[in-house]
């Protein structure tokens, strides 16, 4: 039998964040943006019922890139911890940085961990407040770390071309119309060549919104998303 | 609460158990001692039943387009009036109520639980439950409670609300009973529980007509539950003085609502007002 070979720590975390990134890279991106009156979540998502934006508490929700079956796993945990925390205290006491503290901890764990794969998913826990001021958006990446985001986030294949896109296009206090052109604007446009026709079939659209009571989370779905879609196509 | 998080600072593996949809069955798993009915209450045979407030009359009655629950606002604790203002009726999720008599302090946690239980099978499976399945659910809890009850700490929960499944809004209103043991009954037309629940009974098996609408079903509950205040001393009717009113809630296809204290207020005093005359009620035809 001979002995394993020496591989640097350094190493071994290169290989591992390759790993997780190259997977990340394969899909498709998502968009979570503020807008006036909360926080729109767009992913390019033809499916129907696999959702990569899901309701996690009355003023959070998550969205995700990357595997499903892991970035689902972490779905349900995070509202399970929610759940469990309202249930014991009290519904105020839930907070965005509840979960995403989990989410950096269990991240973390399983990237340095030894014995598992690392997840390929990066995350969004955003946690909508009272005022713009008060919204608070959580990017966490496959390796555990937290970035604490402002105005806007894009992850997935294209994250770094989106980005740089909506540093240019984004508005502050734009209408839930003007945002989700922005953001469907910047999902379509490709680094190189024509952008592409994303139609509310392609897209999975989400808000918290925050003048609604208690649970501030609604899906744009059908006729709805039809009519915000063409609202922000006029009003350009 | 158990620790949420092991000793390498993840999330427990009871958090990332793959297809376990109910909360109650998570809590099952991870901190069993937060379930109700599941607590140790020691050898308490041969000592008197535990003197704690107790919730009186629920009742609920169908009308075309849905159903609407009402309670009075009384809890008793042997002869003391424990509570003149406890609620008793309560939002269950978007479509569905749920009203409580029986043993308050366990009766409301496990509306606490049902509640919960409710969203977070429609967050993890992105749908609603069917109201039957929601009804069953509210079985179990009860059935969990069951070893409680037999030491005197029983609750009875009257569980109603609009079924989306139903194709004619004349008949989606439906309303489910339950005994100690979690037994389910669906209940037609319109139904009462708890101490004063046979008086009321009477009076509603009086007053409901097929053709009800909302406004005549919320009419009914109100006329019922004074009749149940008149002849059980437990529960409490309206109090103008105070202005303390019964917790009247309607479920419809628009979802849950509560009926506002100035449009129930209307509705309570138009009823003390008949009484003046006619202390016994509205009369019915005997043909």
């Amino acid at each position: 039998m001979s002995a394993p070979f020496y591989v640097s720590p350094e190493q071994l975390m290169k290989d591992r964040a390759d790993y997780a990134r190259k997977g990340i890279a394969r899909g498709r991106s998502n968009v979570v943006m503020q807008y006036a009156d909360g926080i729109l979540f767009v992913a390019e998502n033809p499916s129907k019922a696999l959702h990569k934006i899901s309701e996690v508490y009355d003023r959070i929700a998550f969205a995700a890139v990357g595997r499903y079956n892991e970035f689902e796993n972490l779905r349900v945990a995070g509202v399970r911890l929610a759940d469990l925390t309202g249930y014991t205290y009290d519904r105020r006491d839930v907070t965005g940085r509840t979960i995403a503290n989990a989410y950096a901890q269990t991240l973390g764990a399983i990237f340095s961990g030894a014995g598992e794969k690392p997840y390929e998913v990066e995350i969004v826990v955003a946690e909508v407040g009272d005022t713009a001021d008060g919204d608070t958006i959580y990017r966490l990446t496959y390796d555990g770390s937290v970035a604490d985001e402002h105005d806007f986030v894009a992850m997935g294949g294209q994250a770094d071309h989106i980005t740089g896109l909506l540093r240019d296009r984004y508005q502050a206090g734009a209408t839930l119309a003007a945002a989700l052109h922005i953001a469907v604007g910047a999902l379509a446009q490709p680094p190189d060549g024509e952008p592409r026709e994303l139609g509310a079939e392609q897209l999975e659209v989400a808000v918290l919104d925050r003048t609604r009571v208690r649970r501030a989370f609604r899906r744009l779905v059908g006729a709805q998303l039809d009519a915000v879609l063409a609202n922000g196509a006029v009003s350009e | 609460m158990t620790g949420t998080t092991d000793g390498l600072g993840r999330l427990p593996s009871a958090f990332h158990q793959p297809g376990v949809n109910s909360f109650a069955d998570f809590l099952s798993m991870h901190a069993p001692e937060m379930l109700p009915g599941r607590r140790d209450l020691g050898h308490s045979s041969g000592h008197p039943p535990l003197e704690v407030p107790h919730g009186t009359t629920i009742v609920a009655v169908t009308f075309d387009g849905g159903v609407v629950m009402a309670g009075d606002r009384r809890a008793t604790m042997g002869n003391i009036i424990a509570q003149r203002d406890i609620e008793k009726v309560f939002q269950a999720d978007e479509h569905s109520c749920v009203g409580i008599a029986g043993t308050a302090g366990i009766a409301i946690e496990l509306v606490r639980l049902f509640q919960v239980e409710l969203e977070h099978y429609e967050k993890l499976q992105g749908t609603t439950l069917s109201l039957e399945g929601k009804a069953n659910r509210l079985s179990m809890m009860i059935r969990g409670n069951l070893p409680m009850a037999m030491q005197g700490l029983a609750v009875v929960p009257l569980f109603a609300g609009y079924d989306l499944l139903v194709p004619d809004p004349s008949k989606a209103g439906r309303i489910f009973s339950f005994d100690v043991t979690g037994g389910r009954y669906e209940e037609h037309s319109f139904h009462a529980v708890g101490s004063g629940s046979m008086f009321a009974r009477g009076a509603l098996k009086k007053f409901f007509r097929d053709d009800f609408r909302q406004d005549d079903a919320v009419r009914a509950c109100v006329e019922a539950l004074y009749d149940a205040a008149d002849d059980d001393s437990a529960t409490g009717g309206p109090d103008l003085t105070r202005r303390i009113f019964p917790v009247v809630v309607v479920c419809t296809v628009d979802g849950f609502r509560r009926i506002a204290d100035a449009t129930l207020g209307e509705v309570v005093q138009s009823v003390v007002d008949a009484r003046m005359t006619r202390p016994g009620g509205p009369a019915a035809p005997l043909n």
